[in-house]
């Protein structure tokens, strides 16, 4: 198709679009004035039921925690597609010298590289009382090591994430969120029902197995931020 | 009466929408693609915002009857973000191996080279 034909097209179907979605958009509550009675009774409910505070991640772990298996698969198929794609023998004995040189950016970048893991296993382990939880914690630690790359030199990036590590703690995040859904059937619940003791709320060990979800999916972002990272830089490296 | 939020994101759609249809470089065109998918965070949250209500946040020290935003809008859109992510990670692989095999970037040029 000539780039000319493709702008008209784009034009007309842009033009039909929009003035379908702004028609859309016309029958939509005005602005802070939504309804929804799922999400009211949601704020209600959860703290009482789940003994957790943040109800975003009584949603997310909980109340559509199947949406949520959904969702890590997913996460996990495109890793994999990744892995796959871009994963090849290589010579792991060669590659550019890559060391930062400024002393200033290695002191203060590799420095932050304990602080930047440690708030991202906070946020992880306080996913259900603050805002945060498994996939928000999960990237903040990953970004913690890709601090050593960025800040210091590849190869110690490579050494603190082996690869054999990294796999292995991919698979782990998924397999332990699904197996807790298959635990709650064996022990007569439905699939992914909460059935582990719900604590005390305001502390870490409540919610049930929402802080246990919450753990998997922290694992298994983290070790997906460090694999794509991984898979891309060893393009250049 | 306000619905800025929504024609934003209606506006965020067309303009990644049409960087999409004219990309030169397919690079671009997945940056394109990734401001088409932020729209639909604009629009999720926007919907589930109430006037003056808090984050769905209920810490100890946080009035109860204030009430609270929508929640399911907030899980809808996180999962929405980190789809969003490792998806444009498999793009951007898909595109490596796409230079690699045929040294070329510009989805008009590639066209042509396969006809």
């Amino acid at each position: 198709m000539r780039r000319e034909t493709r702008l008209w097209l784009f034009g007309v179907a842009g033009a039909a679009l929009a003035g379908l979605m702004g028609w859309a958009i016309a029958g939509l509550p005005s602005f802070g004035d939504f309804q929804g009675e799922y999400g009211r009774i949601l704020n209600s409910v959860a703290e009482p039921e789940r003994h957790v505070w943040n109800v975003v991640s009584a949603v997310t772990f909980d109340y559509r925690g199947l949406d949520t298996l959904g969702e890590e698969l997913m996460l996990f198929a495109a890793v994999m597609g990744v892995a796959l794609l871009l994963r090849e023998a290589r010579d792991e004995g060669e590659r550019p010298e890559d060391a930062v040189r400024s002393d200033m950016i290695g002191a203060v970048g590799l420095g932050l590289v304990g602080p930047a893991v440690v708030v991202g296993l906070y946020v992880i382990a306080h996913g259900y009382l603050t805002a945060g939880g498994g996939f928000q914690g999960g990237v903040a630690t990953a970004s913690g090591l890709v601090l050593l790359y960025a800040a210091g030199r590849y190869s110690s990036y490579r050494a603190a994430s082996p690869r054999a590590l990294i796999d292995f703690a991919e698979g782990t995040g998924a397999g332990v969120y699904a197996a807790v859904g298959v635990a709650a059937l064996v022990v007569g619940a439905a699939f992914l029902e909460n059935v582990l003791g719900l604590g005390t709320t305001g502390t870490l060990a409540a919610g049930g197995t929402i802080s246990l979800l919450n753990a998997a999916t922290g694992l298994e972002v983290t070790a997906a931020v460090v694999l794509i990272c991984h898979e891309f830089l060893e393009e250049v490296m | 009466m306000s619905y800025l939020p929504y024609a934003l994101a209606l506006w965020l759609f067309l303009v990644g929408l049409y960087g999409v249809v004219t990309s030169r470089h397919l690079v671009h065109l997945v940056v394109c693609l990734g401001v088409m998918q932020s729209s639909t965070y604009v629009l999720l949250l926007a919907i589930g915002y109430r006037t003056g209500k808090k984050a769905p946040i209920f810490a100890s020290s946080v009035p109860r009857q204030v009430g609270a935003v929508d929640p399911v809008v907030q899980a809808l859109t996180l999962t929405d973000v980190v789809v969003s992510v490792v998806v444009t990670a498999l793009i951007l692989a898909l595109v490596i191996e796409i230079w690699k095999r045929s040294g070329q970037v510009d989805p008009d040029t590639l066209r042509r080279e396969e006809a």
